[in-house]
This record gives C-alpha cells, sequence and structure tokens, in this order.
C-alpha cells in the first residue's frame, strides 16, 4: 500500500492558486523530498497532507484513508513537524514530551512513548528545563523527538534540521534513516539540498505549484546534466 | 529627525485597533447615558402622587398644600385602596394617607403619623431617584409643619419640631408586599447585588476570556497550533478543552480580585437590615440556578472568546480581541447598576437579554422577586449561545482560516477583524 497518494491536487487561497495540479506517491518506507524555492507550494502541500488544509480539488489518501474524509484516522498515524515549529513556553521539555504522549497511548504506552522521545531529544538534563529557556537547536531536537516518538507510519517533516547545527543535524538524519529502516514513510521539505540528497529516495522539484521533475537524485543529476542536486534544482526552475 | 520619530510613533501606533475601542467605549457611555436618562431633569419632575386626607385639621392643610405645590397629586380622596389602584394606574410613586387624628395628635404634642405606600419599580441606583424626591417632599411637609408649630404661641416640645411626624411604610415591589421599609431601605440593601454581582460577574467574564484569548494568540506565536491540530484528538475537544482550561484560570483570577473588592465594598455597607425579615431570601434551589446561571454565561463568554481568538495573530492582536466581549460584559454591567430589567426601554432589554453575560448578573434579584422566568430563560438562552458559538468555532477549527487567518475582504465584519488583527 502507498504511504500518500496525491493525484492532481489543487490549492487555491481566495483567488490565488499555490498549488497547481501536482500528483506524486509515497511508498511505505521511502523518503520522498519536496524541494523548491520559497513560495513554491511546499509548505501548503504538506499542509495539506497533514490535515491542516483543506483540498480545493484533486484527491489525497494517506495508507488508503482519504483527505479529508477520514482525517480523523490519518491523524492517529501521522507525525507533522512543521518548519516553525513551537513548543509549550511553561512547559518542561518532558512534560511536553508527556503531554503529545497522552494522545497516542495511555499509562505504560505513554511512558514507553516519552521515552522514546527522551532518547532521540538526547536534551539530557535540560529536558527538566522549561522549554522557555531552549536554544533554537534544543527546541528543534525536542521537537524531532515529539515527532517520531510516537511511531507514526508517515513523517511529515518540513526543514527538520532547520536551526540544528552540524552534529545535531547529522544526528536528526540518522534517526530519521533509522526510523525508515523501521518501516516508516517520510515526506520531507528541505533548502538543504545536501540534506535532501543524503536522505531522500525520490525527489520531487516543485515551482510555482506546479513539479517540474521528479526522480531519484541519480535520475535528476542525469536529466539536468549536473553535478549536484543543487546544480539541477536551478536548472529545473529556469 | 523629532518629526520623522514621530510621524513613525503615531503611525505605529495610531491603528483601528487602538482607536476602536476608545470610539467604542465613548458610544456605550453616551448611550448607557441616554438610557439611564438625565438626573438632573427627574430630580425637577413633578412626583406623581395620591393623597387622602381623612384628617381636615391646620396641619394636614398645610401638608396638603405642600403636596400639591410641589407634586402631581393624581388622587385625592378618602378611599386608601382606590388611591393606590390610581397611583398603579398612573405610574406613580406613592400614595401618601393623613389619618384622621393628625392634626389633633400635633396639637397634643405627638407626632402625626402617617402612612405612605410606595410603588417600586426597579431597584436599580436611577430607580430610587423618583421614590428619593418623594422623599423629599415629605421633609419639605415636616418642615413646613415644624414652621407653623414654632410661630404658635404656646409651648412645644423641641423632639417635636424637629420630628413632627412619623410614618408607617409599605412598598410594593414587584408582586410583595413589604411593610415598614421604605424603596431607599430596599435600593440600599439590594444595593449590594446591583453592584457586587455585576462588577463579580464582568471580571469573570474578562478574566477568563482574556485566557482563552490569549491561549489561541499564544498558540499562534509559539507555533505550536499546526502540531496540536494534527494530534489525534477532535477538534472540538481542543475547543471545550481550551474553554474549559481557561474557565478555571479565569474563575482564580477572579477569586482573587473579588476578594480585595468585596473588602472594598464593605466598607460602605451601612445597612443592618436583614433582607430575610422580609421575605426577600434565597433558598436552595435558587442559588442552585444562581450558580447554574453563571456557570452557563461563563461557558457563553468563553465561546464567544474562542470564536474571537480564532482571528488572533500573536498574543498582542488577542488582547485586542478581548475588546468585544469587555464592552458586552461592561453594558450589562452598567445598565444593570443603574436600572432594572423591567425599567429600561423595550430595545435595550431586548439588547440586554441578548448578552448572555447579563443574566447571572440579573439572576439573584429576580429570583428573590420570585422572577424565575427570566432566570430560566436566561439560563436557556445562554446555553443555546454557547452550543451555537461552540458549533462556528469547531468550524473555524476545521477549516483553512485558523491557519491563514483569511477574512472575506468583501465582508464588513472581515474588514473590522482585519483591523484589529492589526
Amino acid at each position: 500500500m502507498k504511504a500518500v497518494e496525491v493525484r492532481e491536487l489543487v490549492k487555491d487561497y481566495g483567488s490565488f492558486r499555490a498549488i497547481k495540479g501536482i500528483s506524486f506517491d509515497v511508498g511505505e518506507g521511502e523518503i520522498f523530498g519536496l524541494i523548491g524555492p520559497n513560495g513554491a507550494g511546499k509548505t501548503t502541500a504538506l499542509r495539506v497532507i497533514a490535515t491542516l488544509l483543506q483540498i480545493t480539488s484533486g484527491s489525497v489518501t494517506v495508507f488508503g484513508y482519504e483527505l479529508p474524509k477520514e482525517a480523523g484516522r490519518v491523524r492517529e498515524i501521522l507525525s507533522y513537524l512543521p518548519e516553525e515549529a513551537g513548543a509549550y513556553r511553561n512547559l518542561t521539555g518532558k512534560e511536553y514530551l508527556s503531554f503529545i504522549a497522552r494522545f497516542f497511548g495511555e499509562g505504560e504506552e505513554s511512558q514507553n512513548i516519552v521515552q522514546r522521545g527522551l532518547e532521540i531529544s538526547n536534551l539530557g538534563e535540560r529536558i527538566n528545563d522549561k522549554v522557555d529557556t531552549y536554544s533554537k537547536g534544543m527546541t528543534r531536537r525536542l521537537l524531532v523527538g515529539r515527532a517520531l516518538m510516537v511511531n507514526p507510519r508517515l513523517a511529515i517533516l518540513d526543514e527538520p534540521t532547520s536551526g540544528l547545527d552540524v552534529v545535531n543535524a547529522q544526528e536528526v538524519r540518522r534517526i530519521i534513516n533509522s526510523s525508515v529502516e523501521a518501516g516508516l514513510a517520510v515526506l520531507l521539505s528541505s533548502h538543504n539540498m545536501l540534506e535532501v540528497e543524503f536522505l531522500c529516495h525520490r525527489i520531487a522539484l516543485i515551482d510555482g505549484g506546479r513539479i517540474v521533475a521528479s526522480g531519484t537524485a541519480a535520475e535528476l543529476k542525469k536529466e539536468y546534466d549536473a553535478r549536484n542536486i543543487e546544480e539541477a534544482f536551478v536548472k529545473a526552475i529556469r | 529627525m523629532i518629526r520623522n520619530i514621530v510621524k513613525k510613533e503615531f503611525k505605529e501606533l495610531f491603528t483601528l485597533s487602538t482607536l476602536l475601542p476608545v470610539v467604542v467605549i465613548a458610544i456605550v457611555f453616551g448611550s448607557v447615558g441616554q438610557m439611564i436618562g438625565n438626573i438632573g431633569e427627574r430630580i425637577e419632575e413633578k412626583p406623581v402622587i395620591g393623597v387622602v386626607n381623612m384628617d381636615g385639621g391646620d396641619f394636614s392643610e398645610i401638608a396638603m398644600s405642600v403636596l400639591i405645590e410641589r407634586a402631581e397629586v393624581i388622587y385625592d380622596g378618602s378611599d386608601a385602596e382606590e388611591g393606590l389602584e390610581k397611583v398603579r394606574e398612573d405610574n406613580g410613586v406613592a400614595l401618601l394617607v393623613i389619618p384622621e387624628n393628625f392634626s389633633q395628635n400635633i396639637y397634643a404634642n405627638h407626632p402625626g403619623e402617617m402612612e405612605i405606600y410606595w410603588i417600586m419599580k426597579g431597584a436599580g441606583m436611577m430607580d430610587s431617584i423618583s421614590s428619593g424626591v418623594v422623599e423629599a417632599l415629605i421633609q419639605a411637609m415636616n418642615q413646613e409643619i415644624s414652621r407653623e408649630l414654632i410661630q404658635q404661641d404656646s409651648p412645644v416640645d423641641p423632639a417635636l419640631v424637629l420630628n413632627p411626624t412619623t410614618r408607617t411604610e409599605t412598598t410594593f415591589f414587584k408582586g410583595k408586599e413589604i411593610e415598614g421599609l421604605s424603596p431607599s431601605q430596599l435600593g440600599n440593601m439590594l444595593g449590594s447585588q446591583s453592584i457586587v454581582i455585576p462588577v463579580v460577574v464582568m471580571m469573570l467574564i474578562i478574566m477568563a476570556g482574556t485566557s482563552v484569548i490569549s491561549s489561541m494568540g499564544l498558540e499562534k506565536e509559539n507555533k505550536t497550533l499546526e502540531t496540536l491540530l494534527t494530534l489525534p484528538v477532535r477538534r472540538s475537544h481542543i475547543v471545550i478543552g481550551k474553554i474549559v482550561g481557561s474557565a478555571l484560570v479565569g474563575v482564580i483570577m477572579a477569586a482573587i480580585y473579588m476578594i480585595g473588592f468585596l473588602y472594598y465594598m464593605r466598607s460602605f455597607q451601612i445597612s443592618d437590615i436583614n433582607l430575610a425579615d422580609f421575605g426577600l431570601t434565597l433558598g436552595m434551589h435558587d442559588y442552585l440556578l444562581v450558580g447554574i446561571s453563571l456557570f452557563v454565561a461563563l461557558l457563553a463568554g468563553l465561546s464567544l472568546c474562542i470564536v474571537l481568538g480564532t482571528f488572533a495573530k500573536d498574543y498582542r492582536s488577542a488582547q485586542t480581541l478581548i475588546f468585544p466581549t469587555t464592552a458586552l460584559a461592561m453594558i450589562s454591567m452598567f445598565i444593570i447598576m443603574f436600572k432594572d430589567f423591567d425599567t429600561i426601554p423595550a430595545v435595550f432589554r431586548v439588547l440586554l437579554f441578548a448578552i448572555p453575560f447579563s443574566h447571572p448578573m440579573m439572576a439573584m434579584r429576580a429570583l428573590m422577586l420570585d422572577n424565575y422566568s427570566l432566570v430560566i430563560g436566561g439560563i436557556g438562552y445562554a446555553a443555546v449561545f454557547t452550543v451555537i458559538m461552540i458549533a462556528v468555532a469547531v468550524r473555524i477549527f476545521n477549516s483553512d482560516r485558523l491557519l491563514t487567518g483569511s477574512v472575506r475582504k468583501r465582508v464588513a465584519l472581515g474588514k473590522l477583524v482585519r483591523g484589529l488583527q492589526r
């Protein structure tokens, strides 16, 4: 079964058409990268699949559940990490993870989820401090922990390593890869082309609300006669 | 240089969101003032009274001349029942009964006894003005009698000169006959409910409302809303959870505020009359109704606030969006402080009923006077209002509007909301 199936998706904001009929699939255990310039429609596409925005036309299914009709079922199996996400400032990191975990399980199950979150976020003793005192990088690690601790079947990650230093970014990529090995499907958006090339099994280049090219990193580089994915991206959108 | 900075500051600060609350508050005060009426004019108006003079002596003649000169006497006969009916029919204030031996008693160095039957229409501050004018009239009458006593050659008891008449009073108020109490005394006793309860409810609504709107603003400012909306929880549960959480915070904050306020109000309390002695008391079921009324009004206020909160872009704009709720709570508070529900014009009565927070402000007084229909009707209305507002909030939570903050440009309300957002 496909993790995500998007068919002729159109999304309008009033009279502005942000997405102009895009189609793509994400398989189970696959990392699919959506890359494009600012305002290309990446975040809108991710938000639609994350059940946050309504569909103007076209169809989206997540593990066979149709949006928006079965949005409740989709929310049980997905985890969404927005680009500019934050956490509740007056909670400690651990309290925040516990708050989220309680939506996915009770008692021991909830505790196990929190434990996973603690391991992924790897904030040490600082996990007991209020989120308000965290640096941007620490908050991001907490949020990555939050997103992956619930063992989602689909993770939608918008700029997952945004604000992280090289070491922490590498650690997050390692965690994403290991989760994918366990069967997780990932839909990812990033401006970091190295990250995209390193992580993604397949990539779609999106510009002006349309997918202008898609394939593996090797296929795209070959198609655009580029040395790296960044060069392919620039050539694709020109 | 300075001009440039002043210009920038003015443009930053003088926005629709800062201007609108001030303009609306000014309009609210103006409207409430118009509704309440001009105090000066009302004091100068001749009070409508009835007089039953069964004495015919010198002092009753003096009394009558004062009353006729300074009041509009609509009944001057000998039947108290008939006089009372006439006063009621003509929307009068009181019936004064001067008994047979009135003058004879005064000549015998005893105060002349009078009976006053008051028709009290409302217990608001402004409702007691007409009875206050009649009180002043009786004082003037006493002064004239005292002057006559002093001018007489025969010796007179100084105590009699100071107080030439005594009175027994009966007040008819909303179907209740309260003996031994004048409208001003009754008004003073009910005054604590006229001031304290509306203030308590207003503070509760504002405190809790601010919490729920701020919570929406903070969700957006802290970028936590998107995560919350992708969690496996029904949108209606998010809305209800926010309302209940904010209600708890609001209750705690209002309670702290009110402890200080009650001590402040207690310092003004001078009446030692117990309302229960006059049958003006509440039973357990009445207190239960007051509690339900307050609870439902709080939910109604919070459900309105959460709808407004969905338009908040951040914490700052959330603080501005509380304004419509504050204005409605203040309008209710002022009207109820100054007037009784039954004595305000019909248009304002509809407006007052339509504001769900006004009902607990009126509930205690209404129940004391057995006006159950107003209280139960108010609870029903506030409950329906709450359900509608929660449905609207859930609909917004299910739409793009919560994240995009888009409000249709063509709709006038949309323009207003965008102005407040800025």
